[in-house]
């Protein structure tokens, strides 16, 4: 049984069909990378799964559990994490305030929140240097890690990523990445979403190819970054690190 | 001197009264960004329940204090569980409709409650049993304290206080500072938005329960349309601190009463309300965002 199955989903916004007939899984430990063009529906199939749009139709499947309709709070609680595209961190909020906020399920253990959130801070120490900032003074590498680390500390079993190096320097892209792959040798599942297609798919084990809301091509990432018509659309004239 | 210093007492003591209803409206602003027309009514039906407590309690011949706390306890409770229902039954279904029909449906509730406490309470007056509270006092700097004064001045900052201690370090109130910067974001957290915001009501209604028992008592008399006046006023107080501010909604209740006060003694009674209003439009055209309001105007 896949830890994630996604089933002939159809999301709407209004009369839009964003999502047509959307299927795919993803396994235990796998980093499966999902692919498109602006508007292909990357972020809405993200945005179904965790609870945040109300698919019209089709199945989602977490753990043998059908999540179409539970509530997104409901959603995380499973073990489903989701770091949404532009990190939406609290900016009005302190790097701590914002890391509690993550354990905020685990909040009647207060014990167990703070020995996640030093998990954390060992991970990500530039986040335990700024832990009484506010997170809106951040530089934008440091918001992506608190996003990540902030969706780390419910250690969920599948962390969904949109576009987590969007707006980064190269350097910092790296580092980005180094942190998923980290992420994933500690047992966690990933869903990336990334417009970075020739990292993303370095670093993953299969890929999709999304557009105008349907799967046009699922296959390994190394066939994918082999493919002719993933290269002329996605990787083609593409530096090594998109700038 | 002591002529200011007494209306400066008196203001700081009416002016608490609208700082915690002030509070409900500036939370539930921050929350939802609806102005709750109802909020006000709140208030009315918490002096009424207070009024109603007091009336039991005084037959089974129970100590004064022990009344005043039931009523206090009562009302509170009674009222923020209310708030809570109108939350569930007529503006959740709605938070994802336009901002009017929210806003239309708030006037309607606002009316319900105002046209109920009347068909159950009457038209007319009610009145706190004469002297139930003790008329003892004391000098300051040249003006006359009352016990009772200083006592509900004490109360009101010391909920306020509560609140915003529970706001700022309690994970539920962190939760509520999360959702009203970005409520998709605060899902992701695992945060029940709903029920966050229903807690959110519960504790609005109770603030402005526990103001209508004491301004009721304080005033002796309660009426179904007080709560009209009043959330006119703590509007004002809410916006004049900066909506969406906690801190500015207790200050700007503080300064409305003070004013109000100032007004209605060195000018007439009859101005008071003009002058409170004038500050209000004022406070729209100048500094629309408020005392604490600064670019932050949309957060708690
Ligand atoms: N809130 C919305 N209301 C209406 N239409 C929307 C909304 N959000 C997205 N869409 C539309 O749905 C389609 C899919 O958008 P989505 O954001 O999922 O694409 P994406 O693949 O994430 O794109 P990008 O690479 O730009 O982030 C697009 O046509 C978009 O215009
Ligand atoms: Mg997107």
């Amino acid at each position: 049984m896949a830890l994630l199955e996604v089933q002939d989903l159809h999301t709407f916004y209004g009369s839009i069909e964003a999502l047509r007939g959307l299927s795919f899984t993803v396994e235990e430990g796998e980093i499966v990378a999902l692919l498109g063009s602006n508007g292909a529906g990357k972020t809405t199939t993200l945005r179904s799964i965790s609870g945040l749009e109300r698919p019209r139709s089709g199945a989602i499947r977490f753990l043998g559990r059908d999540i179409s309709h539970m509530p997104a709070h409901r959603i995380v609680q499973l073990g489903l994490g989701h770091v949404p595209e532009g990190r939406r961190i609290f900016v009005n909020l302190s790097v701590e305030e914002n890391l509690m906020l993550g354990g905020y399920l685990l909040r009647r253990t207060p014990r167990e929140v703070q020995a996640r959130r030093d998990e954390v801070f060992e991970r990500l120490p530039r986040l335990l240097e700024r832990r009484h900032q506010l997170a809106g003074t951040l530089s934008g590498g440091e918001q992506q890690m608190l996003a990540i680390g902030r969706a780390l500390i419910t250690r969920p079993r599948l962390l969904a990523l949109d576009e987590p190096s969007m707006g980064l320097a190269p350097i910092l892209v790296q580092s980005i990445f180094q942190i998923i792959a980290q992420i994933r040798k500690g047992g966690t599942a990933i869903l990336l979403v990334e417009q970075n297609a020739r990292q993303a798919l370095r670093l993953a084990d299969r890929g999709y190819v999304l557009e105008t809301g349907s799967i046009v091509l699922a296959d390994t990432a190394k066939a994918l970054a082999e493919n002719r018509r993933v290269q002329a659309a996605y990787l083609g004239g593409e530096p090594e690190v998109a700038l | 001197m002591s002529v200011f210093v007494q209306y400066l007492v008196n203001g700081l003591t009416i002016g608490s009264f609208y700082a915690l209803v002030a509070l409900g409206y500036t939370m539930i602003y921050g929350i939802i960004r609806l102005i709750n027309f109802a909020h006000g009514d709140l208030f009315m039906v918490g002096a009424f329940a207070g009024w109603f407590v007091v009336g039991i309690a005084a037959g089974m011949h129970l100590p004064v204090a022990v009344q005043l706390l039931l009523a206090l306890l009562i009302a509170m409770l009674a009222v923020g569980l209310l708030a809570m229902g109108i939350e569930r039954v007529a503006y959740q279904p709605l938070l994802k409709a336009s901002r009017l029909s929210i806003l239309i449906t708030a006037l309607g509730v606002s009316l319900a409650l105002e046209n109920g406490a009347m068909i159950a309470f009457g038209a007319g007056f009610d009145t706190f049993p004469p002297n139930i509270l003790p008329l003892s006092g004391f000098q300051f700097l040249g003006a006359q304290v009352g016990d009772v004064q200083l006592a509900m001045f004490v109360l009101s900052v010391v909920l306020m206080v509560g609140l915003y201690l529970f706001v700022q370090y309690t994970p539920v109130g962190t939760a509520m500072r999360a959702l009203s910067f970005d409520q998709d974001a605060a899902r992701l957290m695992g945060i029940n938005v709903e029920g966050v915001v229903l807690i959110t009501f519960l504790l609005g209604g109770s603030l402005a329960a526990a103001s209508g028992v004491m301004m009721g008592l304080y005033y002796t008399q309660i009426n179904f349309m007080m709560g009209f006046l009043m959330g006119l006023r703590a509007f004002t107080a809410a916006v004049l601190g900066g909506i969406g501010n906690i801190p500015g909604a207790m200050v700007g209740g503080l300064l409305i009463g003070v004013l109000q006060s100032l007004a209605a003694g060195y000018i007439s009674s009859q101005w008071q309300d003009v002058i409170v209003f004038a500050v209000l439009i004022l406070v729209l055209v100048f500094k629309p965002t408020g005392i604490f309001g600064e670019r932050v105007v949309e957060r708690m």
